[in-house]
């Protein structure tokens, strides 16, 4: 069953004294299934998306998961670390939380997680998952069923090489995970770029970078503008009209469902890749997106998918240990063969917890009756493509 | 050479851009006193009413009438309700009550309108782009919004140098009980001022929307530039803000177009283009302070 | 005489706050505790030129940002095993982590309070908010220190007898860092340079026709700010186990200044109560509704519009002195 905290929290608000509030009473013998995740700030359809999809897996297997009945415990982080870590104690103390998931920020995980790892709890990703916990951090009970953060450009990377650019201009803000996207880009790519810019958290006008861009004549452009800010980059790269002279490659988060919809038939032709996609002719895609609409009357985004996948997961181990997570080998084992029909298709997890599985191209396209889609493309980018980490991983 | 110009450009227009939020910020500020940081949250407001009903209507002018009547309405409810009983206090209680109003404000957007980012179409009339520098087509839309920024300029100076209302606003500034004596009701002028205000908050944030993205949280992310702009003009000064607006444009766009090419020529490409990007990031910063420790009250103070 | 009853009460409740919780089944309270006493600390230290200086600085939270980095580099350059800028070691000891803090910070704080003293009212508002933006900006660039995903400790500060791994053995560090920091404001206020502080939030006029110069107080001032905020950003890295540029976000400033005029403006208990009384409602709301921000906004609101003077005047007009 779905049990918001709003049920659970205004009693226990409001009966206990101002500074011990009670735990809730436990319901029945479910399983508790901590969520952190971002539900308010610019980035909070993320979040959303991700309990959603998760909370349907549920739906659909009638409040289980794997045949264990489990109750999810939702709180929004508000993208602050600090918020973040004190949510992952308060589960794990009060409401003896073993398990816990829903992170989208990388910044609200590096804050959160080493807490409960240290504390012998469970954490299973469904978005953030940064190149330490895949590589030299990684941890047994650390699982991401999204991607390795670098996979998701070193698949642009490799599709602008596939699609035969031999000078690709490369944009990112000035910020970590920006690094990050134009360092697994440029692995794949593995040409020299015509140029890098990095732009600003804080910018909303890039007036100036599209100039530089039209200087320097590229074959294609790759950026990575996550959420409002690529959304801004794009509706300025059209207006400039640079769309129908250089085309552009992204990765995932510079182009989801949402962001598509809030740039228009602007993005028509643009160039993405992704480990999923509304379009993937499977029985369980099929399922999931017809459940998803039915129930949320609104197209997901891949976050939903990957909060399907996250439940799903889960769902295989509890399978495997009949419903306990407190023997974390048990689990482990049970995890780890990714016994669970995805709806992106193959999945599976490489040796260091990651996922390991194919990166498809798509393009933004007008279809029949005239509405934006993101339709994917014949052939694969990547084949049951893992990460650069794992070599670096020993637990 | 073109290039050099085509940046000077991109710099005024993100200056006027700048301004329109800042001119009702400094008239606010100018003649009520109030520190408004809620004017980011009218700017919202205006570019998610207008970019609804223009999805609703697919009417322009519709949409650009209820932008502008939604941030009015709003900020005239947002004063009577709230500010006009904070005119006497001092700037914390101030900030204070109007930083309550954005967590209002952006929590009610999301109740309303939902989290993910709405989409907001150029009006057909502004599409497509004019060469004005010879070779480098630019977007007609950026350049309509300069000509709305020089319209609001000339406008405000109207209003305020050549009309009555101007006279009364400029005289409440400074001498509220002599206008009150006249028989005026300050009260009410107070309100139609913060209304004005918010209607140009809301006019900044429904031009903002086809170029930006429209979604909760907009407001903040400009609005500490605003005040920069605002600091830097000298504070309630409309003339100010208009310096202030095109100086930080000027400066943020060319230190964003031009400092890491700078830079990689003297030092190693990876390094230089961390440094220029930080360095460019901090540049209005720097900018601001180092105005006001030159010119502490800024660069036209008001009531000098 | 009353007023000393409860507020040793008080004490005594804190400090046997660990216990009552393990007894309440609620043991994650004792690091929301934690969290109160730390930004209780930050609140103080900025209520000093806050509410008895009358400077509204708008910046603290690159002060609570530095301390935090300040712990946050030196592990992990201990970690790394790499000197510092080629000179100095790294370290995870309590005393030397905590006290680079504070030493950052309030060297920091001289060099942007000696600059931006020089203005008034809102351009030092404005002033302190662009210095700390500048380094919010400089840190989320840093990427040698993680840049905007910040920086993971994995080892709490070292003291002898002391296991800062145990929630309730940080929480009381904490809470007598709080009581310590408290006293000592008591006493610096309650001196001449804390008279000539008021004296000058009044009228700086009256304090120059007394031939005091009031600068150098108010950067002093200043100074002691940045080296308790710096403390308690040292102690949340400590606390969190983790840094990252949001502790120098603008917004982080503004819930520090929200702390101090929540409790309750230059009264030395009214930071404390502000901070308990934010972080609860923001823990509390935020578990109660995921709109929460929604009903915390309008809260804020009731505060400035109708209890003028903050929690604590609210509660001398329960208990009048």
């Amino acid at each position: 069953m779905i049990e918001r905290r709003k049920l659970l929290g205004s009693a226990a608000a409001l009966a206990a004294a101002p500074l011990l509030a009670r735990p809730a009473l436990a319901q029945g013998a479910a399983l508790k299934i901590g969520m952190i995740t971002s539900l308010s700030g610019p980035g909070a359809y993320l979040g959303q998306d991700i309990r959603d999809g998760f909370a349907l897996a549920m739906e659909v297997d009638s409040g289980k998961l794997g045949g264990t009945p489990v109750q999810l415990l939702v709180e929004d982080d508000a993208l602050k670390p600090g918020q973040g870590k004190q949510i992952a104690e308060r589960f794990m103390k009060n409401e003896k939380v073993r398990l816990l998931t829903g992170i989208v920020f990388s910044n609200v995980l590096g804050a959160a997680v080493p807490d409960v790892l240290d504390a012998g709890g469970i954490y299973v990703s469904p978005n953030a998952s940064p190149s330490n916990m895949a590589g030299k951090e990684c941890h047994p009970n650390f699982w991401s069923v999204a991607w390795q953060n670098d996979s998701l450009h070193e698949a642009a990377g490799q599709a602008a090489r596939n699609l035969g650019y031999k000078k690709v201009f490369v944009l990112a803000p000035n910020y970590q995970a920006g690094k990050d996207a134009i360092t697994g880009f440029k692995r794949k790519y593995a040409l020299p770029v015509a140029g890098e810019i990095y732009t600003r958290l804080d910018q909303t006008d890039y007036a100036a970078e599209m100039a530089q861009i039209r200087a320097a004549q590229p074959d294609a452009i790759y950026q990575f503008h996550p959420g409002g800010l690529g959304i801004a980059f794009l509706k300025q790269y059209v207006q400039a009209g640079l769309s129908q002279s250089i085309p552009m490659v992204l990765s995932s988060p510079s182009m989801d469902y949402n962001t598509m919809m809030a740039v228009g038939e602007a993005a028509v032709g643009i160039t993405v890749t992704a480990h999923w996609n509304s379009d993937f002719d499977n029985a369980a895609n099929r399922g999931f997106l017809a459940a998803f609409q039915a129930k949320y009357n609104r197209m997901p985004t891949y976050y939903a998918e990957q909060g399907y996948d996250t439940a799903l997961a889960i769902g295989a181990a509890l399978r495997g240990t009949k419903g306990q997570v407190d023997d974390t080998e048990a689990f482990r084992k049970a995890m780890m063969p990714a016994k669970f029909e995805s709806p992106r298709g193959r999945f599976a997890f490489g040796p260091n917890q990651h996922p390991v599985c194919d990166w498809f191209m798509l393009k933004v396209q007008k279809n029949g009756d005239g509405k934006l889609a993101l339709v994917t493309q014949p052939g694969k980018v990547l084949e049951n493509y893992g990460d650069a980490h794992s070599a670096q991983c020993k637990f | 050479m073109a290039l050099l110009l085509e940046q000077l450009l991109n710099g005024v227009q993100l200056g006027v851009m700048l301004f329109l939020l800042a001119a009702g910020l400094t008239l606010v500020f100018g003649i009520m006193g109030v520190i408004n940081l809620a004017h980011g949250s009218l700017y919202m407001v205006g570019a998610f009413a207008s970019a609804f009903v223009a999805a609703q209507t697919g009417s322009f002018l519709l949409a650009l009438l209820a932008g502008l009547a939604a941030a009015a309405l709003c900020g005239m409810a947002v004063e009577y309700v709230v500010l006009r009983r904070l005119y006497a206090r001092d700037h914390l209680d101030q900030v204070l009550a109007t930083f309550g109003l954005i967590l209002f404000f952006n929590q009610g957007m999301v109740l309303l309108f939902g989290r993910q980012p709405l989409f907001v179409d150029i009006p057909p009339l502004l599409q497509g782009a004019v060469e004005i520098i010879p070779g480098v087509p630019y977007p007609a839309y950026r350049i309509a919004i300069i000509g709305v920024g020089l319209l609001v300029g000339l406008g405000l100076w109207f209003l305020l140098q050549k009309t009555r209302v101007g006279m009364l606003v400029r005289a409440g500034a400074t001498h509220r009980d002599m206008v009150r004596a006249l028989g005026v009701d300050v009260r009410l002028l107070y309100t139609l001022v913060f209304g004005l205000g918010a209607l140009l908050a809301g006019l900044a944030g429904l031009m903002a929307g086809p170029i930006f993205s429209v979604q909760v949280g907009m407001g903040e992310q400009i609005l500490i530039q605003t005040f920069v702009v605002i600091v830097i003009g000298g504070l309630g000064s409309v003339r100010g803000a208009v310096a202030g607006a095109l100086l930080v444009g000027l400066v943020d766009t060319l230190l964003r177009a031009f400092l890491p090419a700078t830079l990689r020529s003297v030092m190693q490409g990876a390094d230089a283009d961390a440094l220029a990007s930080g360095l460019a990031s901090m540049g209005i910063y720097v900018l601001m302070a180092l105005v006001l420790l030159v010119r502490p009250r800024g660069l036209f103070p008001a009531h000098a | 005489m009353r007023d000393r009853l409860l507020l040793g009460l008080a004490l005594l409740l804190a400090i046997a706050l660990p216990w009552l919780a393990e007894a309440a089944g609620s043991p994650a309270t004792v690091s929301l505790a934690t969290r109160m006493a730390i930004y209780a600390i930050a609140a103080a230290s900025l209520n000093l030129v806050l509410g008895y200086g009358g400077l509204v600085s708008f910046g603290h939270a690159a002060y609570f940002g530095l301390g935090g980095y300040a712990v946050g580099i030196l592990y992990a350059h201990w970690r790394s095993e790499e000197l510092l800028l080629g000179l100095i070691p790294g370290s995870i000891g309590l005393l030397p982590t905590l006290g680079a803090a504070m030493l950052l910070g309030g060297a920091s704080a001289a060099v942007l309070g000696a600059l931006s003293l020089r203005t008034r009212g809102v351009q030092f508002i404005m002033i302190t908010l662009a210095f700390a933006q500048m380094l919010f900006f400089l840190f989320v660039s840093l990427k040698a220190y993680g840049g905007d995903d910040g920086l993971s400790i994995r080892r709490r500060g070292e003291f002898p007898g002391l296991d800062l791994r145990a929630p309730a053995q940080l929480y009381w560090l904490c809470l007598g860092l709080l009581v310590g920091w408290l006293l000592l404001l008591w006493r610096v206020t309650r001196s001449r340079f804390g008279q000539v502080l008021a004296g000058a939030r009044q009228s700086e006029r009256r304090m120059a026709a007394l031939g005091v110069s009031v600068y150098p107080y108010r950067l002093v001032a200043f100074v002691i700010s940045g080296m308790g905020t710096a403390l308690a950003g040292g102690l949340m890295a400590n606390a969190l186990r983790f840094v990252s540029p949001d502790m120098m976000h603008w917004a982080k400033s503004g819930e520090l200044m929200i702390m101090v005029i929540l409790g309750g403006l230059g009264t030395l208990l009214g930071p404390v109560l502000g901070a308990i009384a934010l972080v609860g409602l923001e823990n509390w709301l935020s578990a109660w509704t995921e709109h929460w921000q929604f009903i915390l906004g309008p809260i804020l609101l009731a505060v400035v519009l109708f209890g003028r003077g903050g929690l604590m005047a609210l509660l001398r007009r329960v208990l009048p002195a």
